[in-house]
């Protein structure tokens, strides 16, 4: 009596020998290799959707747009277009320019208009409506918390676009949520020791600081950075994020006994403050003895910009900037400005490297599982995306890696050419225990698959 | 004292700006009963002129520079503004560096033709709604003008410097007996406190003076008896929501050089203007520039480091709390007249 061929037979014997098949490779990730369902948004058919939750209005919505760019050209590489940018450099070569594991990608996007509500709305819009398996994208720390939040409970993964705020990978830090852009701590240790040597260690700081959650821990950091190596703090003030004339903050400035103002501002506020201050005289005066001096912790080149000849010669940092001449920078800048016609920004460039990053994890995981890509990001190395040798911790999903510190550049040759590189600080200098107290109050968890 | 001299000199630039929107605003509703949103828009617009006229100014001629590369390694390209071909270096750079003070002149015709164009084309159909019905069809103007903005000009803020002689600051505190570095004032904040002054005494004795400005007084008192001697003085209501239009553009103007201008400047003064407006006495010309300088130095002394020790926050209220003082105290304001907004 012969057994009849059945088709659940087949399939119980055709996963028996994935299995075994899986055997050898159960601790590299592979094991998620036959997960293409029990997740949220588990990709079907032959195309995989990514949403790009990215301002698209609002005061940020020019490096919204510059980030647009950036994931638009990050999907024509992995598709196979273009000339695969940093692909060729990337120090994973899983990416083959065919999608990801063979699936077409396709995106949608959303305007987080830089609100915190509205950038979940979208988020929630394009988990929901559009079946995007991975959210990225924003700037602003205020939305990648929120949006990150909501990923966690949605089951989907979050690459984060520019956010700086310690709080991001530390108190509101998520298993599902992941940050390439540096940090204010880093900013702070990576300024430190250049404003040592230019300025000296006998200082007095006067910090007018965004109030918001990112002027907290930037000038949190700054001051626990500066303070450490001599310098004083005479003042802290707070100002609101709404304020557009910061004169009545800045004209007290020069009669407290400072001798440099600490401009915790960012976007609008950094431009505007920035301004006021140069135009009240503030880098003309000699104050203790000293030549008075502004530093502005985060730079943007977009926002240096809004600033003109305001920001010459003002020390600052950033993430990337596109003077480097690594392979990785080259080829992304050359890749970036052929199609668009200038350079690409650093949240720009954080961008196109998550959108590589999640890419590569799920072709390393060989799933689309949120838990195989956390799995495969978490501890993972690389390099040639633009900022040397990186790690992605695994206990906080912060990555690691130098950072700029970058001038106001007194002679520009053109209107890119705003900041120069005065300091690119290793990422040894910039790394803190997970345990750091300014990273303290939250837990990672564990990552939520969703469905 | 010298934090008290420091704080009124700084209100004055500050209430200089809520002063010229709020008279504006103030003779619009006194003249067409209109409560309009999109006044700050003309702000912003007015500013934009001054970031236009900077650009045209700048239009260059571009020629390869094979010695030199791009970031891309392409040979660079050199731009030289056709004003310093035409005129030289010397006289292009010095155009190119008044480009705010030139663009006054280009401003007043065109926010003239703006606020008539906004007046006949939209506005005139709402004389006779409920005052929301023109707080919402001016608010959605306003919304409407600064996304056309940030369509061709972008988000971001767009530098417009001011001429290199007005950069800097001059140090006040030495001139008056104070120690060194005690109370700086810039330069241009000064010329713009001057110029507000100018503006807000034309545009009074234009009203107090001339035989339009006495029509246009009496039409704002009783527009009846008015239209009823043969005067069309819907024509000069007109003109006089152009004036306005005309003045906030011109403060626009001057203030791009104080904060670089971006789409949403307009915005950023509104709320305070209006309430400037309310605060002074809706319609009272003299009232809006009384109670915009009044709150902008109050405005001013909120922001010091003690007074936000003493009562945190207070920066981010004081103005609004001054409101509901005058307006519990005075309901119609500091300066308002009677029957305004009252029937």
């Amino acid at each position: 009596m012969s057994k009849k061929i059945t088709r659940r037979g087949v399939l119980a014997v055709t996963a028996g020998a994935g299995a075994a098949l899986a055997m050898p490779t159960i601790f590299d990730g592979s094991v998620w290799a036959d997960g293409h369902s029990g997740f949220t948004n588990a990709p079907q058919g032959d195309t995989v959707t990514l949403g790009f939750n990215v301002p698209q209005t609002g005061p940020y919505a020019d490096e919204g747009a510059d980030e647009l760019r950036a994931y638009e050209l990050a999907v024509e590489h992995l598709n196979g277009g273009g000339d695969g940018g940093m692909m060729s450099t990337f120090s994973s070569k899983k990416l083959q320019g065919n999608g990801i594991l063979g699936k077409k990608v396709e995106y949608v996007t959303g305007d987080t208009q830089t609100k915190s509500d509205a950038a979940r709305a979208s988020a929630k819009s394009m988990i929901e409506k559009d079946g995007a398996v991975m959210v990225t994208g924003g700037s602003s720390s205020g939305v990648a918390v929120a949006v990150q939040a909501l990923c966690q409970e949605a089951g989907i993964i979050f690459m984060a676009g520019l956010t700086h705020s310690n709080d991001t990978t530390g108190k509101d830090k998520r298993a599902n949520g992941f940050r390439h852009f540096f940090n204010s701590y880093m900013s702070g240790a990576a300024l430190a020791p250049v404003l040592a040597a230019n300025y000296g260690t006998d200082r007095k700081a006067y910090h007018l600081t965004a109030d918001y959650n990112w002027g907290y821990t930037t000038e949190e950091a700054v001051r626990s950075s500066t303070e450490a190596m001599g310098w004083e703090t005479v003042n802290a003030v707070k100002t609101p994020l709404a304020s557009t004339d910061f004169s009545s903050y800045i004209a007290p400035v020069l009669n407290s006994g400072a001798d440099v103002l600490v401009l915790n501002h960012y976007g609008g506020n950094m431009v505007n403050s920035l301004t006021n201050a140069v135009q009240f005289g503030l880098r003309d005066k000699s104050i203790n003895n000293k030549n008075f001096e502004i530093i502005v912790p985060l730079y943007s080149r977009l926002m240096a910009k809004g600033a003109g000849a305001n920001v010459k010669g003002i020390f600052g940092s950033t993430n990337w900037h596109w003077s480097l001449q690594d392979e990785g920078s080259k080829a992304f800048v050359k890749s970036f400005g052929t199609k668009y016609g200038f350079p690409p920004s650093q949240a720009a460039h954080t961008c196109y490297v998550q959108a590589m990053l999640y890419a590569d994890a799920v072709e390393r995981a060989g799933s689309f599982n949120p838990c195989a890509v956390v799995e495969a990001l978490e501890g993972f190395e690389f390099d040639g995306m633009g900022n040397g040798p990186t790690l992605y911790r695994a206990e906080d999903h912060q990555c690691f890696k130098d950072v700029l510190v970058v001038k106001g550049k007194e002679n520009p040759d053109s209107e890119f050419d705003l900041l120069e590189i005065v300091e690119v600080t290793p990422a040894e200098k910039v790394t803190y225990a997970a345990d750091h107290p300014q990273f303290a109050g939250g837990q990672l968890g564990t990552c939520n698959p969703g469905a | 004292m010298d934090a008290f001299i420091l704080q009124i000199l700084n209100g004055l630039d500050k209430g200089s700006a809520y002063a010229l929107i709020a008279l504006g605003l103030t003779l619009i509703f006194g003249t067409l009963g209109v409560v309009n949103f999109a006044h700050g828009a003309l702000f912003m617009i007015g500013a934009f002129v001054a970031v236009t006229v900077s650009r045209i100014l700048s239009i260059s001629m571009v020629v390869e520079d094979p010695t030199k590369t791009d970031f891309l390694g392409n040979p660079a390209k050199i731009s030289t503004p056709y004003v310093e071909e035409w005129f030289g270096p010397t006289i292009g750079a010095g155009i190119l560096d008044w480009a705010v003070p030139i663009s006054i002149i280009i401003a007043i015709p065109i926010m003239i033709v703006i606020g008539v164009i906004m007046e006949r084309g939209l506005i005139q159909h709402f004389y006779k709604r409920p005052h929301a019905d023109q707080i919402l069809v001016t608010f959605g103007l306003a919304i409407v003008l600064q996304e056309v903005i940030k369509y061709f000009y972008g988000a971001n803020p767009i530098p417009t410097p001011a001429p290199a002689a007005f950069i800097g600051s001059f140090d006040f505190g030495a001139m008056i007996g104070f120690d060194p570095n005690t109370i700086i004032y810039p330069y241009w904040r000064l010329v713009y406190f001057a110029f507000s002054a100018i503006i807000i005494a034309v545009v009074f004795a234009f009203l107090q003076f001339t035989t339009f400005g006495m029509v246009v007084r009496a039409g704002m008192a009783d527009r009846e008896t008015v239209g009823l001697l043969g005067i069309n003085i819907d024509k000069r209501f007109t003109m006089m929501f152009g004036l306005a239009a005309a003045v906030a553009g011109l403060a626009g103007v001057m203030y791009a050089p104080i904060n670089s201008p971006n789409y949403h400047m307009g915005m950023d003064f509104l709320v305070l203007s209006f309430i400037v407006v309310v605060v002074g006495g809706m319609g009272s010309l003299g009232g809006a520039v009384l109670a915009g300088f009044l709150l902008g130095i109050l405005e001013s002394f909120a922001s010091m480091s003690a007074v936000i020790e003493l009562i945190p926050g207070i920066n981010q209220v004081i103005i609004y709390l001054v409101a509901i003082i005058i307006l519990l105290t005075r309901p119609r304001g500091l300066l308002g007249r009677k029957g305004v907004m009252e029937d």
